[in-house]
């Protein structure tokens, strides 16, 4: 009885800080319409700051409070609504959801970043070391805080919500926004003080949980798959609902704790260790429910889309794989052995983006699962027959691509968001049950055997990289091939209105399973791939999240957007271990990228190809770029300019000066001789490179080439075309943002509106 | 002549409100027939009960003598069911081409290329054939609409307002196309609010106000019918 008692005293309480959660994720889903991934990573931040004032600073716990909940977590939230979200208000779910995700990236990064683990020192709850008597049971006063807090916002949230002013703004937004509008209501105000209240609330949570599970940043952040479990009992809507939900898990969560404690429950099933079924009861929880839900309805009015897909032509997708072959041989020939294995790294990433072309760029269905599907490639690589033989890696990609449909087929009843986070808790409850399963992985590493292929031998890096490349060349082919087929046509009409489809004749559920399965096998060669010895923590949920964000800031839907993500993840972690100090740098960047979505949709490869367009319908100009990376591979072969050297003056002519070449053409004078001076003298530089920058360390180099080539291009641009006034195009949809305030106010007094 | 389609006794309910209530009403092979009414009388929601979206409360919806009530929309269109949207629902980031060419490709017919090129020429498309769907004006917007629902060559066409947003020179296109169309023994049913365009093409009207058919007839009968005057303009009488 009294153990009954303790337990659920522990469930009540796990529960009541969950609730706290889950009620801030609702309130700003229901008011901005954009589901917060980062809202956990929030409380977190909420959590160490907390942590940082009341215990490092030793400020007393009310002033600790205030500042936190009710200075810091509100302006946070202000400006993740202002900054970072408000210019994709006309976006479609999957970019605002993106946004998300590399806001829980950035804040992730932050964190280790200003809070190194080794500085840590244990988080105390309120009161911490007085009890309370209850029952027989001795409870932490956090504990009873985090019951009386969940309580006070319950009924708090309720007076909001039907007895203020504000609060039946937000209900009115709620149900119609343009209607609100008209009325008089400013959604977007609205929308900000949620996002105030929302972040104060999971701070709440997160400072409470804290005390519970001490300072850890991705346990916290996690939190959010609590509060989503929660929230999607209330079906994303209904306060009371979600209350209950969340003690529902909290009570379910300590239950199991209790039984784990007894001798009677299984160790083991069937060889497999059931230590991590606690943990996974949150994500199983939110996986059952999401199958619960009914299935989606067909809804009218096709996605509002800034991105635009472009169909890839056959010329440059063959001449891209040839240029990417060719590259990785000679440059795979300059790069000593560890950097080669940077590369490889960088290759396998990009694979692992790619996967997301026909996925997410096509059908516009989002996965957060991708390494989880190459981490099982791996595993059944590893575990199959013929070590390294090529039809094991045929039978490897099809189960996987079986596998994947097979994932996919309930969670396809469901559409955007419902979708993105069933992959979401896919990849952690296998990350949690069966990836760090000795069975799976003995002793934390998995061998996965090279392809055995006569004459080659796939565990040196080199022969590895060549491989790759020409592996992630193929699949690119084949995508291109897919983009151009029936199949491809239907699957991009699938993202931008499933109900025209439906009524074309389409069958959607069966489109989407091919998707991910198409997905799902290209993902599984990112794993089965990587001969060599792997581990479990290669493909946690958490490292899918930066390639969710790179492929779409690469350009989702473009090959060359994958390959450019996949180099960037892998120049990261070159970055990081080579520089240690930029390492933070880089800790942030996926996530400082993934923000800058919001002015650009379209990814970056869409401007690296606009910039080149010129170029490649300039024969003249073509053929001098093509030259020049001939001189300077003939200078490099020759022993003239170092590999450094070829890299850089390489980068600096392809990014820097190719894309002026047609400009170039129709210039004259002194201008033409400025440029091509300016142009000589950034070659220049860049090949004798390993002189001027004799001992710095590669990042420095890397950083110092990205600068030149970007100066030189600007410079050469300048100097050809002067700056003029970019018209912008507004982001709204009466293109106000086209005015300036004043004028806005004499037209609005013009016509007498009274604001 | 015989009923193409017959709507039998359909009711939908959203929640506590009657979208229709007990409409009966064919269309006749071959014909050109209006559905016009009141903004909110009912008129989308009907289509989408006989394209599958929506299932009724109760009714029946027969199309070609048989009951297509279970039949799920992506095979109603293999029935020969088509239709275009209010709210245009373009794939909006496909060209003009790809949008009829996917038409096409779903329907299964034999040569897709050939057949979304005739849709495109019979519209005056042509020359917009490699704009992406999501930039077009409105005007294209909605008869590539249409393009898109001919190109699975459908026996039964719903058009959902397709003159909003076109101009008189486009409106006067849509009706030479609509007249076409009965030439080809294409059978429509019209949604519009257009009554020049509803009383020059069509053979037969229902009106439906408040989720009931309040009249049915020939042009020259609604016309004169005082309940539709009623409807439209009020207790003017």
């Amino acid at each position: 009885m009294q153990q009954l008692v303790a337990y659920t005293v522990i469930g009540l309480t796990t529960g009541a800080i969950y609730a706290l959660a889950s009620s801030g994720l609702v309130v700003t889903y229901v008011t901005s319409g954009v589901f917060n991934i980062a809202h956990g990573a929030i409380g977190m931040i909420a959590a160490f700051s907390y942590w940082q004032v009341r215990f490092d600073w030793g400020w007393p716990a009310p002033i600790a409070l205030v500042a936190i909940l009710g200075i810091l977590c509100p302006t946070l939230g202000l400006a993740i609504d202002r900054v970072a979200l408000r210019g994709l208000a006309q976006a479609t779910e999957v970019t605002r959801l993106t946004a998300t995700v590399a806001l829980m990236a950035a804040f992730i990064g932050t964190a280790a970043w200003i809070w190194p683990p080794e500085n840590r020192q244990p988080f105390r709850g309120f009161f911490d070391g007085n009890n309370v008597n209850i029952f027989g049971v001795n409870v932490g006063w956090n504990k009873i805080i985090a019951l009386i807090a969940a309580i006070i916002v319950a009924l708090g949230l309720r007076v909001l919500l039907y007895g203020t002013r504000l609060g039946i703004q937000m209900r009115a937004v709620v149900d119609d926004r343009n209607l609100a509008e008209l009325n008089g209501a400013r959604p977007s105000r609205i929308a900000s003080a949620s996002w105030a209240l929302g972040a104060s609330l999971a701070g709440l949570a997160g400072i409470l949980l804290a005390a519970e599970v001490q300072l850890n940043i991705v346990p916290l952040t996690l939190l959010v798959i609590n509060a989503y479990a929660a929230a999607i009992f209330g079906r994303l809507k209904s306060l009371p609902l979600t209350f209950i939900g969340a003690m529902a898990l909290g009570l379910t969560e300590a239950y199991l704790l209790w039984g784990q404690g007894e001798s009677w429950f299984p160790k083991t099933v069937s060889g497999f260790s059931t230590s991590g079924l606690r943990q996974a009861t949150p994500t199983i929880f939110l996986f059952i429910l999401l199958l619960l839900l009914p299935q989606a309805k067909l809804r009218a009015g096709a996605a509002r889309l800034r991105e635009r897909s472009v169909i890839p032509q056959w010329n440059t997708a063959i001449l891209g794989a040839v240029v990417l072959v060719v590259s990785s041989i000679a440059v795979t020939g300059m790069l000593t052995r560890s950097n080669t294995i940077y590369l490889v790294q960088a290759l396998i990433m990009a694979l692992a983006v790619v996967s997301l072309v026909p996925l997410t760029g096509y059908a516009g269905l989002v996965s957060l699962a991708p390494l989880t599907f190459a981490g099982i490639g791996a595993v059944l690589m590893s575990k199959m027959p013929g070590d390294g033989n090529v039809l094991s890696l045929i039978a490897v990609v099809a189960i996987v691509a079986l596998i994947g449909a097979l994932i996919a087929l309930p969670a396809l009843r469901l559409e955007g968001i419902y979708l993105a986070l069933a992959t979401g808790a896919f990849a952690l409850l296998v990350s949690i049950l069966v990836f760090n399963q000795g069975k799976i992985f003995s002793n934390g590493v998995a061998e996965v055997p090279p392809l055995r292929i006569p004459g080659v031998d796939l565990s040196q890096p080199r022969p590895k990289a060549i491989f790759l490349s020409i592996a992630f060349a193929i699949v690119g082919l084949g995508l291109v091939a897919l983009r151009r087929s029936s199949l491809g046509r239907r699957l991009v009409a699938m993202k931008d209105s499933p109900l025209a489809g439906a009524t074309l004749g389409m069958n959607l559920v069966r489109t989407k399973v091919l998707a991910f399965a198409i997905s799902a096998a290209i993902a599984s060669l990112a794993g089965a791939l990587d001969a060599g010895k792997v581990a479990p923590d290669n493909y946690v949920f958490d490292r899918s999240l930066p390639i969710l964000l790179l492929a779409i800031v690469g350009g989702i839907g473009s090959i060359g957007g994958a390959f450019f993500g996949g180099m960037l993840l892998g120049s990261n972690a070159v970055l990081a271990s080579i520089v240690p100090s930029l390492s933070k740098v880089t800790q942030v960047m996926p996530g400082l990228i993934g923000l800058s979505m919001g002015r650009n949709p379209n990814g970056a490869s869409h401007q690296v190809a606009t910039a080149f367009r010129p170029v490649t319908q300039h024969p003249q100009s073509l053929v001098i770029a093509l030259g020049g990376v001939g001189a300077l591979w003939l200078l490099t072969f020759l022993d003239i300019i170092s590999n450094w050297g070829f890299f850089a003056a390489l980068v600096v002519w392809g990014l820097g000066i190719v894309p002026n070449l047609p400009a170039l053409a129709n210039t004259t004078g002194r201008p033409r001789m400025l440029c091509l001076s300016i142009a000589a003298a950034g070659i220049g530089l860049a090949s004798f490179f390993d002189d001027v920058f004799d001992a710095a360390p590669t990042g420095g180099r890397l950083l110092a080439v990205i600068i030149l080539f970007v100066a030189v291009g600007n410079a050469i641009r300048r100097v050809h075309t002067p700056a003029k006034p970019t018209n912008k195009s507004s982001p709204d949809l009466v293109g106000l943002v086209a005015f300036t305030a004043e004028e806005l106010s004499k037209s609005d007094r013009d016509i007498k509106v009274v604001l | 002549m015989t009923a193409l389609l017959e709507v039998r006794s359909v009711a939908v309910r959203f929640g506590g409100v009657m979208a229709l209530s007990g409409v009966n009403l064919d269309v006749q092979e071959g014909t050109i027939t209006g559905l016009i009414g009141p903004n909110g009388a009912g008129k989308t929601t009907l289509f989408n009960v006989i394209c599958g979206i929506r299932q009724p409360t109760s009714g029946v919806i027969l199309f070609d003598d048989k009951e297509i009530n279970r039949i799920p929309t992506q095979k109603r269109s293999s029935l020969g069911i088509g239709r275009t949207f209010q709210r245009l629902e373009l794939f909006t980031t496909l060209s003009v081409f790809d949008n009829v060419l996917v038409a096409a490709e779903l329907a299964g017919v034999d040569n897709p290329h050939e057949v979304a090129k005739e849709q495109l020429l019979l519209l005056g498309l042509s020359n917009l054939a490699s704009t992406i769907a999501g930039e077009l004006p409105t005007g294209s917007a909605r008869l590539l609409e249409v393009a898109r629902a001919l190109a699975g060559h459908p026996r039964l066409l719903l058009l959902d307002e397709p003159a909003s947003g076109l101009d008189d020179a486009e409106t006067q296109q849509l009706a030479q196309l609509l007249r076409r169309l009965k030439s080809l023994s294409i059978t429509v049913l019209l949604v519009e609010h257009d009554m020049s365009l509803i009383m020059s093409v069509c053979d037969q009207i229902h009106v439906l106000n408040l989720g009931s058919v309040i009249a049915s007839g020939t042009t020259d009968q609604i016309q004169h019918n005082p309940d539709v005057i009623d409807a439209y303009l009020g207790a003017a009488r």
